[in-house]
């Protein structure tokens, strides 16, 4: 297992990872807390529930449907789209 | 192959279940979808030490690895009866593909996640669920954010505003609903906890956190994220009598927990409604639910710490064993049977039990916060639903959650329901009812198609006749059963 810290991309930005951190705990702790808008109200949404259960967070990893970041372990070379 | 037992859920109810079953020889499976096993109280490594239990736990967990097929990152989506009577666990895999499971018996272990509260702003960025503050702390290392006010009730907000506090975050306050007492006469000084009251009271006043009962968060403010919330100072009922701007960045609410309960659910396990009103799995003493062959042990029986879970595991692994030798060997099985809920450990469960009981009576949800909320509030998150369209479709003559539901859709998006149910419910006046939920996670269509026809190796081929657990197991299951739990290195011993 890695355990040099090590960067994912958000959206063409670079995101610090601590080996085991989820995608929604990097982006948070990098101080982006908002990173998906809701389809009616244009809402900003980030981490609620923390657990897997809201869906408040969802993210896209390398290009696949979405998936909760508070759930998805982040890997080296991760590509993370919003919406 | 079949095995003899499969656990959902790999927290200490889980864990002690699988290990309990699997020490006797039986061979079993346990799903869980985390990375690693622990539930939400023990999964957390971020943190070393500290957490109670957590060493006693990691033990168990490392025994049952040896011991069983543990597969973790498993989101189990529903389970299904066989012609044959066998079970059939669907899950998704981490990469995406449909698994199934076969068992000759389940135990429903799947544990329980925040009840929130809606009230204006909650959805802003910085709002976070108590439990939620609390994975990412625990789970990433990560401190919900700078400046964090704390507010609900029950006492699971102590360890999270002195987790956050001891992190190094400025924990402006806690602010407990419930309770006029105040910390120094707290419900768990009553119920014999004082050293664990004393604690949270000591790390508190270390930190300076004001800690105020019939206190809480009302609204939150903000443009993109939390900027400030609105503190109300609260009567009885939880009406507003008072209240205060504070500047933060930060919100942890919770306000008890909700037990997951979909997968019993799904098979027709009967529920009843646990003493705070939560639809809870029915479970004997041997902690079998209504269905022959299912199990359910920690909160899906009722919220009650990990304790409780543990306990109500261990003695669920010891009835899914007699169970199958009296399978298996006819008669002989019976003198296990009469045995099966040890006399120590049922004695212990009780006792718990009623230690839970007495939290959710110590801390209820009182209905004045649903003054609250306003017109343009949103109450479900997910499909965005303002309180008014709620009002509209109660005008429009709904008068249930379910019909509320069909008319407004709060409930009928990704959460489907785990969010606001609890709300909903409570804005419909109707008691909290199981939830209907045919698919426990979301999954793919694809993998919904796999699931059809279940071609995972896991159910299909395997070693040896499923019939001969008594023999299949590392030495006399019997010697097994009856000393490992007194010996000290034993990960389940006391």
């Amino acid at each position: 297992m890695t355990v040099r810290p090590f960067s994912i991309t958000v959206d063409g930005r670079s995101v610090p990872v601590v080996p085991g951190q989820t995608i929604g705990a990097a982006l948070h702790a990098a101080g982006i807390r908002a990173w998906r808008t809701t389809r009616f109200g244009a809402r900003p949404r980030g981490l609620f529930c923390g657990i897997g259960v809201c869906f408040d967070c969802l993210v896209s990893v390398n290009g696949q449907a979405p998936e909760r970041a508070c759930l998805a372990e982040a890997a080296p070379g991760d590509e993370v789209t919003t919406s | 192959m079949t095995y003899d037992l499969v656990v959902v859920g790999g927290g200490p109810a889980g864990v002690a279940g699988a290990l309990t079953a699997a020490l006797a020889g039986l061979r079993v499976a346990l799903l869980d979808s985390s990375a690693r096993l622990g539930g939400q109280y023990f999964r957390h490594t971020a943190v070393p030490g500290r957490t109670p239990g957590l060493e006693r736990f990691l033990r168990q967990a490392h025994a049952l690895s040896d011991r069983a097929e543990v597969l973790s990152r498993h989101q189990v989506w529903s389970v299904s009866r066989e012609p044959g009577g066998d079970l059939l666990v669907h899950a998704g895999s981490p990469d995406g593909q449909a698994v199934a499971v076969r068992g000759r018996r389940l135990l429903i272990a799947t544990g329980a996640y925040d009840r929130p509260l809606p009230f204006p702003g909650w959805d802003l960025p910085g709002v976070l669920t108590a439990g939620g503050a609390q994975a990412l702390l625990k789970g990433d290392g990560v401190v919900a954010g700078r400046r964090i006010v704390v507010s609900g009730t029950g006492p699971f907000l102590l360890p999270v505003a002195t987790g956050l506090a001891a992190a190094g975050a400025k924990v402006l306050g806690v602010f407990e609903a419930g309770g006029a007492l105040g910390l120094a006469r707290h419900p768990l000084l009553a119920l014999g906890k004082a050293a664990e009251a004393g604690g949270y009271a000591l790390s508190l006043a270390r930190h300076r956190v004001p800690y105020l009962t019939r206190h809480a968060v009302v609204a939150a403010h903000g443009e993109r994220e939390v900027e400030a919330v609105t503190v109300a100072r609260l009567d009885k009922q939880w009406n507003v009598l008072a209240t205060r701007v504070v500047e933060c960045d930060t919100v942890a609410a919770g306000y008890g927990f909700v037990p997951q309960i979909d997968v019993g659910v799904q098979l027709g396990c009967g529920t009843r409604h646990d003493v705070d009103g939560s639809p809870v799995l029915e479970a004997d003493a041997a902690q079998r639910t209504t269905v022959p062959g299912v199990w359910a042990a920690g909160e899906p029986t009722g919220v009650g710490g990990w304790r409780l879970a543990e306990l109500e595991g261990r003695i669920a692994g010891r009835s899914v064993v007699a169970d199958a030798r009296r399978s298996t060997s006819g008669a002989a099985g019976v003198e296990v049977a009469a045995g099966e809920v040890a006399g120590v450990l049922s004695r212990r469960r009780d006792r718990w039990r009623a230690f839970g009981a007495a939290l959710h009576r110590a801390y209820p949800v009182q209905p004045g916060w649903q003054g609250w909320l306003r017109d343009d509030t949103l109450v479900c998150r997910c499909e965005e639903v303002p309180l008014a369209r709620i009002r509209e479709a109660q005008e429009l003559g709904a008068t249930d959650a379910r019909s509320i539901k069909l008319l407004a859709r709060p409930g009928m998006g990704w959460c489907q329901g785990r969010i606001c149910g609890y709300a909903v419910a409570c804005l419909a006046g109707e008691p909290q009812q199981p939830p209907r939920r045919p698919i426990a996670q979301p999954i793919t269509l694809g993998a919904l198609s796999e699931a059809a026809e279940p071609g995972d190796d896991l159910t299909t081929s395997g070693p040896g006749n499923p019939d001969d657990l008594a023999t299949s197991g590392p030495g006399n299951p019997d010697d097994l059963a009856t000393s490992r739990a007194d010996k000290p290195d034993d990960p389940l011993a006391h």
